[in-house]
């Protein structure tokens, strides 16, 4: 498998091949967080470099920065053996530095031709050139093995392979030495990977680089020459040689944090607790299907998987807020109406979404009217609102949770991550919903709050809450949970009690078992 | 009067750090408060006050005070007579209780264009010959009663377009705005329908204690919408949807019917609205109300209701439509153009829009 990956590539001859790019201690600060501590990276004419790293390792800060979106706050790029500061997309471009970011910066109301010179139009005097451009597009096109996309079609209308070739057409209309694909095969089926590994084997041979980032490592073993791992913002490894690296090499150097969270340790679910939640055979077309599992009184169970996998659509589906294709979700025995979060929240089921400020909160209201979001119509009398009710009722969550500041009126907005979290976990802790869906519960949460999390997620537990818990951090789903399903591609691809396995054995199910 | 004290209070407050006590000293002068200056701590609470809900509506009465001041000095005793206090607030009437169902559809994240022209439709289906008999023969209320029922069924067409068929709501309401109007036209053939059911009148050209029922009327819908917008789950439920629809629906709140109902109420305003018109002009006509759809927004914009929805405030909308009307009757006091009193609106609308962004773009920042 591995020799057949390095397939009918043809490379410079003689020696080492001309040096194109190297970054040393690249560091990049965001307010309250170093997304990049010290990275080095290395990359020579004509090969393709795979970047990879967990969640959160630091890979899309790198190549933004590479892009020129981000200014680095120290290191030094050499680019081409000189000193280089891209300080804009624009500058990186000119430079010979294109990205294709994973989602696809494609405008879908203009055709093909004009979203390929989009910012640099052929054009004389003012009018553009469109006959030429046409004429380029095609080119273009066919030289990426897509003849058959004309250029006067609306990129709307292509699909998401579609947009990646235009994509890709438009990063070859410049004159680039170095493409940078993020995740290029997240959207693509077999055959168009095929066709995609054809391109790159070509636009190589061409003497263009491009930095591969993928999470499939089968992937990385067909295409790539050499592997940069980073984690937690550092460069773990660099410039391996992707036919003598073994996996379990690559996976430990992802793995095996310089920070450890502390996990509260947890009694083991009585083998008679109660099935709160029982989810059978629930499918979504084209995302996941025949995902089912239970969750007893006092039990966590995690979703262990990468972005993409479909977690979050799982949870966002047993809680109602998608409708199911297929499958159903019963809470004590009683099948929900799907696709109805009215049912879910009556059944007694809470969420607290992905996406905490654009899907949870109303970021303008005070504290309080957050955490009775789900209740304020229990606590009217008839029509008419019972604030001070409502107040007092929110107070003592925020007590009980240690909300900081404990002041019920504080704009929302105010709150740090982790106390905004501890608002969604109150609203359904006020409803007194003991089915609890956790999706990303400390994204945006600093280390300190962190634990307080966990600890909260711990005693909810404790004290008979069924939970769910979905994290790209996948120490994360171990430390909390009793029970981990690992889902992948959108399949439960195993389960196991969270002690059988570690996060090393779910990387690689995830990126072994992921083979296109 | 303030208006969800808190909430407005403390978004903008940000009390302590250097850049929100100087924004609010900068707010509270550029509203001409008072007693708004740096240091010391006695007007630190003052201060915090002018920069919430109050400081807003501070800002508005000092907008009022200073137009009627104008009025005042150039028309004197003409301006400031109570016969031109009722005329203004009778004028103030029709377009305060479309406002008052605007601010509801605004907070909850919409807009309703097409208002002005069910009031139209309504004040014509309210006067058809087989409406008018109908109300001879057994009742006045009648005419009220199909004037609101044709208003809300409008509303509740709004509603459906926005809700289920997700068409968005300036299309929406901008195609009722257009059939409504030419159905309007098509049922009065283009005639105006004179009133001549006298009972009606009687009732609706009626003073009590002094004051126009019109006038009442807007008092009564104006109070009942506050009342709702603050201290019921209606309200509620309108803010939590337009400020954050998502969060509203994983909360369990069904907003697709809200927002169904929002439409329908604006559009129960709207007939309420023609009946009043038809006591004012004692005649149905399919151009009723033409552009009132606009001056509801102005009046709800330049109030203080946040045009992206999430925050609405039913006595700025009452003072936007003072601010404006009372700019009218001052302006045709001193014989002046309706052209100039136009472009007095629009600079008073984009003073008002300005104000509100920075407002937003403070309290997103902090």
């Amino acid at each position: 498998m591995v020799d057949e990956a390095h397939h009918e590539r043809t490379r410079p001859a003689s020696g080492e091949p001309e040096l194109l790019l190297r970054m040393t201690g690249i560091v990049k600060h965001f307010p309250g967080a170093k997304a990049l501590d010290g990275v080095d990276l290395e990359i020579r004419r004509g090969e393709v470099h795979c970047l990879l790293g967990q969640n959160g390792a630091g890979k899309s800060t790198l190549i933004k920065v590479l892009a020129g979106a981000h200014r680095p706050d120290a290191g030094e790029i050499l680019w081409l053996g000189e000193r280089m500061t891209v300080t804009t997309p624009v500058a990186a471009l000119r430079a010979g530095i294109a990205t294709m970011y994973q989602e696809l910066d494609v405008v879908d109301g203009l055709t093909v031709a004009e979203n390929v010179f989009l910012g640099h139009e052929l054009a004389s005097g003012g009018f553009t050139q469109r006959r030429a451009a046409r004429a380029r597009t095609r080119e273009l096109l066919e030289r990426l093995g897509h003849g058959d996309i004309s250029p006067d079609l609306e990129v709307g209308r292509l699909s998401a392979a579609g947009k990646q070739i235009v994509s890709m057409a438009r990063a070859l209309s410049h004159d680039v030495r170095l493409i940078v694909m993020d995740e290029p095969t997240a959207v693509l089926d077999s055959g168009e990977v095929d066709n995609l590994f054809r391109v790159v084997a070509e636009i190589t041979a061409a003497g263009v680089a491009v930095v591969y980032i993928s999470h499939r490592l089968e992937e990385i073993r067909r295409v790539g020459d050499r592997i940069t791992v980073l984690k937690d913002g550092r460069t773990v490894g660099t410039c391996l040689p992707v036919a003598e690296t073994p996996t379990d090499d690559l996976i430990r150097l992802m793995t095996g944090r310089t920070v450890a969270h502390a996990f509260p340790t947890r009694a083991p679910v009585a083998e008679d607790a109660e099935e709160l939640l029982a989810v059978e055979g629930l499918g979504l077309r084209g995302v996941f299907s025949d995902v089912s599992f239970s969750v007893r009184a006092g039990q966590v169970v995690g979703l262990a998987g990468l972005v993409g996998s479909g977690r979050s659509e799982i949870l966002e589906t047993v809680y109602g807020a998608r409708h199911a294709d297929g499958g159903a979700v019963k809470v004590r025995g009683q099948a929900l109406r799907p696709g109805s979060v009215h049912a879910a929240v009556d059944a007694g089921i809470g969420l607290a979404p992905e996406e905490r400020k654009s899907q949870g909160l109303l970021l303008d209201e005070p504290v309080y009217r957050n955490i009775t979001l789900a209740t304020f119509a229990g606590f009217a009398r008839g029509s008419f609102l019972d604030e001070r009710a409502e107040r007092a009722s929110a107070r003592e969550q925020i007590d009980a949770l240690d909300l900081r500041p404990a002041d019920p009126d504080r704009s929302t907005r105010t709150l740090s991550g982790g106390n905004q979290q501890k608002a969604m976990l109150a609203r359904w802790l006020v409803r007194g919903c003991r089915i609890l869906l956790l999706d990303e519960p400390t994204r945006g949460v600093d280390v300190g709050a962190r634990a307080e999390i966990y600890a909260l997620i711990a005693e909810l537990a404790a004290r008979g809450a069924a939970v769910v818990v979905v994290s790209s951090e996948i120490d994360e789903v171990l430390g909390l949970a009793d029970r981990v399903h690992v889902v992948s591609e959108g399949r439960i691809v195993h389960s196991c009690d969270a002690d059988q396995i570690d996060e090393h054995g779910v990387l690689d199910l995830v990126m072994e078992g992921s083979a296109a | 009067m303030s208006e969800q004290p808190s909430s407005d209070g403390s978004s903008t407050g940000a009390p302590g750090t250097a850049l929100g006590a100087a924004a609010t000293v900068e707010r509270a002068r550029s509203e001409g408060a008072p007693g708004a200056q740096e240091g010391s701590p006695a007007t630190g609470w003052l201060r915090a006050r002018l920069a919430g809900g109050a400081g807003r509506n501070v800002g508005l009465v000092i907008a009022l005070a200073v137009i009627c001041a104008f009025g005042i000095i150039t028309a004197g005793e003409r301006f400031a007579s109570v016969d031109n206090v009722m005329t203004i607030l009778r004028l103030a009437a029709v377009i305060g209780v479309l406002s008052v169902g605007m601010t509801f559809v605004i907070t909850g994240g919409g807009i309703d264009l097409s208002i002005g022209a069910v009031l139209g439709l309504a004040s014509i289906w309210a006067t058809t010959l087989a409406t008018q008999t109908m109300a001879q023969d057994t009742h006045w209320i009648v005419m009220v009663f199909t004037a609101l029922a044709v208003g809300t069924a409008c509303g509740v067409v709004n509603g459906l377009l926005v809700a289920y068929g997700r068409v968005v709501p300036f299309i929406a309401t901008l195609a009722m705005m257009v059939s409504a109007r030419g159905l309007a036209e098509m049922i009065a053939n283009r005639q105006t329908q004179i009133v001549k059911v006298n009972a009606f009148l009687d009732v609706f050209q009626a003073d009590v204690l002094g004051i126009s029922v019109l006038v009442w009327i807007f008092v009564v819908v104006a109070a009942a919408g506050w009342v709702v917008l603050n201290r019921t789950t209606f309200g509620r439920r309108t803010v939590a949807v337009g400020g954050n629809p998502e969060a509203a629906r994983l909360a369990g709140i069904k907003v697709n019917r809200h927002t169904l109902y929002l439409y329908a109420l604006a559009g129960l305003t709207a007939g309420i609205a023609a009946v009043m018109m038809l006591a004012r002009t004692t005649a149905g006509s399919s151009t009723h109300g033409q552009l009132y759809e606009l001056d509801a927004i102005a009046a709800v914009v330049v109030g203080g209701t946040l045009l992206i929805g999430g925050r609405g405030t039913i006595v700025g909308t009452v003072f936007g439509v003072l601010i404006f009307s009372t700019l009218t009757n001052v302006f045709t006091q001193n014989n002046l153009s309706t052209s100039a009193q136009a472009v007095a609106k629009g600079v008073i609308i984009v003073a008002a829009v300005l104000l509100q962004q920075r407002f937003a773009a403070r309290s997103r920042a902090s």
